[in-house]
């Protein structure tokens, strides 16, 4: 068996496989590095695919965590990962855009899955998981009401700012001067989708695209986001995971000499 | 016997030398310049004036951790948190004048040549009006062509003519012409020593450590014109050459793995921690356009060849040259990656990046990765991004030289 690991900012991510490569288990919890995430997901992994310790012949960690977790045979980074996880999980697939917690990443990779070239947001969290997390606690919502609530929108509001922060004054603005809540949230889409939409430029990206992290939940985002670039984003399986799948693949092809 | 010095024990001499004349100059009573770091200091070297100059004394200042205090300070007084950091630590500096780390002494002249950037013009008219002092200023357009422009050499040398005037007139004293060749003289040897030992990283693995280069940025920066220097790059040739002979790399307990190019300045506050990154997985800096921007050559007494050779510098050319210039680098030293440090304090630096990692990347497949940080100040840089980003580098350099190999 072989275990991979995704340590994000906001979320912990595990996947394991089998000798055959074959899926046995992923799970997914909702708080990352830091925290006792990391430990509870591998404790809960390994009880779904109902193993113990003993049969992981290989770990391999990625995400932003990776550096501080232990207990791995190797890390590597999330962007490597996220290319052998869709590369795995789907065919075709050239370009993948991965938005985390707190960093989004635009990713080539060859017909091999390798990395050919990547664009990460700058530093600041415009375009990542946080800004919505921000968004939804201004909007009084949970973040997973954010994507029906834009669903139903019915104005084009833009957010200009895109600093977080400023996105955030802004926003508080709009709602002051009677613009609705749906509206509100479409427009924060549109302001990652507009920001991501960059990054797919600089990366010049291709078809067929993928969409992965945890914001690929978000149905409009993934919506707007294919508007935005005109063309059509391929779900991917285990959206959350596909970075922990990844590492399984990487811990089973070091395991056994592949890689 | 006195056993022969070692180039970083004349580097350290000469740097700690050359702050110490200039206070000990100004304390005298003598004239003092301040003066942007790709100037004719030619003409200040011929006049015997001590200069010395703010962007080498900013990043020794970020390199001790000090310039919040500074940087704060220049906010305070108004200056925008995006104008360059160097400036803004230097005209913080400017009110405080104090740093534990090393003072310099306040300027009774101020000499500025605009090749580098456009906003070195700003930052010291407005130290000139500050301090209410004489300002000489070299205003050095942009070369939108790719090869720099007659006018443009014209203009420099109609510029270097007028500052001689402007220097008789302000220290009372006759331009010495045979002194000028003199140093003209001396300062290209300077650089051409300063280029032979940087071109000495060409060798695989390389006698180079990359980061070593930043240090002796200082005196090419600083004293070009002072055989001192000159003998610091001769010193270091020939201890590089050794080196490279018994087939030493970079690193005393290490291979160099990995040979990279780095695009931009230091991050002077982090320098120890981003090294530390790279050398954990074996990377090198090889290169960066550092080399060519100091290799200051013309020909003793011509003018026109000086105009040129301050025209010219890599800062101050276009697009296609500057794409050239790195896809060059990337052959010359076989460079198997390129880490951009999008620096950002340095506009000019940054705007073109993309671009020309993109063109750069078509032109020779060699991967590159991006990294936001700024060159002195602390707090546009995060240390778990940049690991990311340099980390997928070395992954994508990995992979690359996997499928190199393959085929024997
Ligand atoms: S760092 Fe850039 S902006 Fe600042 S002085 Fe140097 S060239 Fe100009």
């Amino acid at each position: 068996m072989y275990l991979g690991i995704d340590i994000g900012s906001s979320s912990s991510k595990a996947a394991i496989i089998d000798r055959n490569m074959a899926i046995v288990a992923t799970h997914v919890i909702n708080i990352g590095t830091g925290t006792r995430g990391p430990s509870q997901v591998i404790e809960e992994v390994m009880q779904k695919a109902n193993i113990t310790q003993e049969e992981i012949l290989y770990t391999v960690v990625t995400g932003y965590g990776r550096v501080t977790f232990q207990q791995a045979n190797a890390q590597i980074t999330e962007i490597s990962c996220h290319a052998k996880g869709v590369s795995y999980l789907m065919k075709g697939i050239r370009t993948i855009i991965d938005i985390g917690g707190q960093d989004a990443k635009v990713i080539r990779i060859e017909a091999d899955g390798r990395v050919k070239n990547f664009v990460m947001n700058e530093k600041c969290a415009a375009g990542t998981g946080r800004f919505l997390e921000v968004m939804a606690r201004v909007l009084g919502c949970d973040i997973s009401e954010l994507s029906d609530l834009a669903d139903s929108a019915t104005n084009d509001i833009p957010i200009s700012s895109v600093c977080t922060v400023f996105a955030e004054s802004e926003v508080i603005s709009r709602l002051a001067s009677g613009a609705s809540v749906e509206d509100v949230a479409r427009g924060a889409h549109l302001s990652i989708a507009k920001r991501i939409v960059g990054m797919c430029n600089r990366v010049g990206f291709e078809a067929d695209i993928t969409m992965t992290g945890g914001v690929a939940l978000n149905k409009n985002v993934v919506k707007v986001l294919s508007e935005e670039l005109n063309m059509e984003i391929k779900a991917a399986p285990e959206t959350q995971a596909v970075g922990a799948i990844g590492a399984a693949v990487f811990a089973y092809e070091r395991h056994n000499k592949q890689d | 016997m006195e056993t022969k010095k070692s180039s970083r024990q004349l580097l350290d001499e000469a740097l700690a030398k050359h702050y110490e004349d200039a206070l000990t100059a100004k304390a005298a009573g003598k004239l003092v310049a301040w003066a942007t770091s790709i100037c004719p200091q030619e003409l200040l070297e011929t006049m015997d004036i001590d200069v010395v100059y703010p962007e080498n004394h900013a990043a020794a200042i970020g390199a001790r951790k000090g310039a919040l205090t500074f940087i704060e300070h220049a906010e305070g007084m108004g200056y925008s948190s995006d104008i360059c950091s160097y400036a803004r630590v230097n005209m913080g500096y400017a009110e405080i004048q104090e740093f534990a780390g090393g003072n310099i002494p306040m300027p009774d002249l101020i000499f500025c040549c605009s090749n580098i950037c456009n906003t070195v013009i700003k930052w010291y008219e407005n130290l000139a009006v500050t301090l209410n002092i004489p300002l000489i200023m070299f205003d050095m357009p942009f070369n939108h062509t790719y090869e720099v422009p007659e006018h443009s050499v014209k203009y420099m040398r109609a510029q270097i003519e007028y500052a001689i005037e402007r220097l008789e007139a302000i220290t009372g004293r006759k331009f010495d012409y045979e002194r000028f060749a003199e140093v003209m003289k001396i300062s290209n040897e300077t650089c051409e020593w300063w280029k032979k030992a940087t071109d000495l990283a060409v060798h695989t693995p390389s006698p180079l450590k990359g980061y070593d280069m930043f240090n002796y940025m200082a005196v090419i920066v600083c004293m070009r014109g002072k055989t001192a220097c000159k003998e610091i790059f001769q010193t270091w040739y020939e201890e590089m050459k050794e080196k490279a002979a018994n087939g030493e790399g970079p690193f005393k307990d290490g291979e160099e793995s990995y040979r990279v190019m780095w695009d931009g300045i230091a991050c002077w506050p982090h320098l120890s921690s981003t090294y530390k990154v790279l050398r954990k997985f074996g990377i090198n800096m090889v290169t960066s356009t550092y080399p060519e921007s100091w290799n200051i050559r013309y020909e003793t007494n011509d003018l026109d060849g000086m105009a040129r050779a301050y025209s010219s510098n890599y800062a101050n050319r276009n697009l296609n040259y500057g794409i050239k210039n790195v896809t060059k680098l990337v052959e010359d030293f076989a460079l198997e990656g390129i880490i951009y440090h999008s620096n950002r304090s340095c506009k000019l630096m940054d705007f073109r990046q993309y671009e020309v990692q993109r063109r750069v990347e078509e032109a020779t497949g060699v991967p590159s990765v991006i990294f936001d940080g700024d060159q002195t100040d602390p707090r546009i840089f995060s240390q778990g991004q940049y690991e990311t980003r340099i980390q997928a580098l070395v992954e994508m350099m990995a992979e690359k030289k996997k499928s190199e190999v393959t085929y024997e």
